[in-house]
């Protein structure tokens, strides 16, 4: 129904502005963590000096990303579900998926800490500690690489919360940064990586509860969408930044970027 | 109250150091919101002067359909654009995706309901007043639909800033379909909704006075150009 109005409004306006149009540049479809933290503000002024390719950020959650590029809007993913990115290789939509780098998992709350978790390093026993003591906690519920980890936490906790979802279990379906100002805002623990964590403003007396369990790493990789799959993919350029962002010059400027004197990211193209 | 007096000190901050980032920033908001405006006005404005002087059957049907597109909610405008220039979509192969176009679109759609249904409501009171002038001048329909634009502008200019309000305010449709790429489709509203996700909250309070302080000043222009053009009117 709305496809004729639409189609005269974009041939006016493809008439009226040729300056909009498309150019060269790439379509990163990236998690936000990354984007959130600043990690592109540091890396790509380098690629780009060194290349002459424009790189442009859309920052959504993992899902949305995978989705995003799926159909064909963007020419590299840059996510962190690592069975999701193998199931998008898999599926044809991507050419090759490498490990990038990585950080790990926090579970940050309120430092009155109703469910005494303060200081466990097994996330899951911590998590089911929650569940026991009906403290809140506030979930992604968005289907994001966080999201995707929180579930599976859950589950190897044996505790499905699901059946909670309102009471003590509140699914915000919101982005990183609006789930952190919810749980901050209600007082409930919540599940983020590290790197959204150091770079968000609004703590209050938010402190992390839970680290260094094994179970948080948090993998990022880095896929260049298929040409074969979308044939309007700029595949080449997409090839050269993935291949800079796996390089020593491209791994050395993502360990370099840092939030409050920390490291956010560890690059790990070369163990693999 | 502490966060809102940071914020004004902030805010006034960004605004004498001219910063460069939020100029730019500020430039592509009412880029995007004007052009919109201007499209919306060029469909709304016509199909609401037919609506307020023909009779045809189904109108009223028409007016409350008009009338109930004022309450689109950006996101589902946002993800109907995206469904169409997504290059899996229809208009997939045009490549408007992430660019301005694609969010003058979005906002275009959003804004001619509000633009048509207002004119409308307008151009019919103004109508009842001139019918039976009209009718002793013979006026053809086109003729009428002139004449009542032009008599209307002043209160036409109200309803094009109610357009342009609602156009420069809303950030559901522009984020999914501008995607917020730093130096390309970054406008306010999206700004915002980033520091806000960042916990900037401050930063993001200032950039929300910097939007009001703007939308004041394109609304005090239009209030210069009305009050000239009234004054050049009664010599």
């Amino acid at each position: 129904m709305f496809t004729r109005p639409l189609g005269a409004l974009c041939a006016a306006l493809c008439l009226a502005g040729p300056a909009f149009a498309q150019d060269d540049r790439i379509i990163v479809q990236s998690t936000t963590s990354t984007a959130n933290s600043g990690l592109y503000d540091h890396i790509l002024p380098r690629f780009e000096a060194a290349t002459g390719i424009r790189v442009s950020v859309v920052a959504v959650g993992t899902g949305q990303a995978i989705r995003n590029a799926e159909n064909c809007d963007g020419d590299l993913l840059l996510v962190h579900a690592k069975p999701a990115e193998e199931a998008f290789v898999a599926a044809g939509h991507g050419s090759w998926r490498r490990d990038l780098m990585y950080n790990d998992f926090v579970i940050v709350g309120p430092e009155a800490d109703p469910a005494g978790i303060a200081g466990t390093q097994d996330a899951e026993a911590a998590l089911a500690r929650i569940a026991e003591a009906g403290a809140l906690f506030a979930s992604r519920g968005d289907d994001s690489g966080t999201h995707k980890k929180e579930m599976a936490l859950w589950s190897a906790s044996g505790v499905s919360p699901e059946g909670a979802s309102g009471t003590w279990y509140r699914e915000t379906g919101s982005g990183m940064g609006a789930t952190l100002n919810a749980a901050v805002g209600m007082g409930a623990y919540t599940l983020t990586d590290r790197a959204s964590w150091i770079s968000y403003e609004n703590r209050q007396d938010f402190a992390v509860q839970v680290e260094g369990d094994a179970d948080l790493f948090n993998q990022y990789g880095v896929i260049p969408v298929s040409a074969a799959h979308c044939p309007s993919v700029k595949a080449e350029a997409a090839e050269v930044f993935a291949g800079w962002l796996l390089s020593d010059e491209g791994q050395a400027a993502i360990a370099g970027h840092e939030v409050a004197g920390q490291q956010l990211f560890f690059p790990n193209a070369g163990a693999e | 109250m502490q966060g809102i007096a940071e914020a004004i000190s902030l805010a006034l901050e960004l605004v004498l150091r001219a910063d460069a980032d939020l100029l730019e920033i500020v430039v592509l908001s009412l880029r995007v919101s004007l052009t919109a405006t201007l499209t919306a006005c060029l469909i709304g404005l016509p199909l609401g002067a037919l609506l307020a002087v023909a009779r045809f059957p189904g109108r009223q049907a028409a007016i409350v359909v008009v009338n109930a597109l004022m309450g689109l909610p950006p996101v589902v405008v946002g993800l109907l654009v995206y469904l169409h220039l997504s290059r899996a979509g229809p208009l997939g192969f045009l490549g408007l995706l992430y660019t301005p176009s694609a969010m003058i679109i979005a906002q275009t759609i959003l804004i001619a309901p509000i633009v048509t249904a207002l004119s409308r409501q307008v151009l019919e009171d103004l109508h009842g007043e001139y019918a039976e002038q009209f009718r002793s001048l013979c006026l053809s329909r086109s003729q009428m639909v002139g004449a009542l634009l032009w008599d209307g502008r002043f209160s036409l200019m109200t309803v094009a800033l109610a357009g342009f309000g609602r156009a420069v305010a809303e950030v559901g449709a522009v984020i999914v379909v501008g995607g917020n790429i730093d130096h390309l489709t970054r406008v306010m509203t999206t700004a915002i909704a980033l520091e806000t996700s960042r916990g900037d909250l401050a930063l993001a309070l200032a950039l929300g006075m910097v939007l009001l302080v703007i939308a004041l000043g394109v609304n005090a222009a239009v209030q210069g150009v009305r009050i000239n053009a009234a004054r050049h009117a009664h010599v």
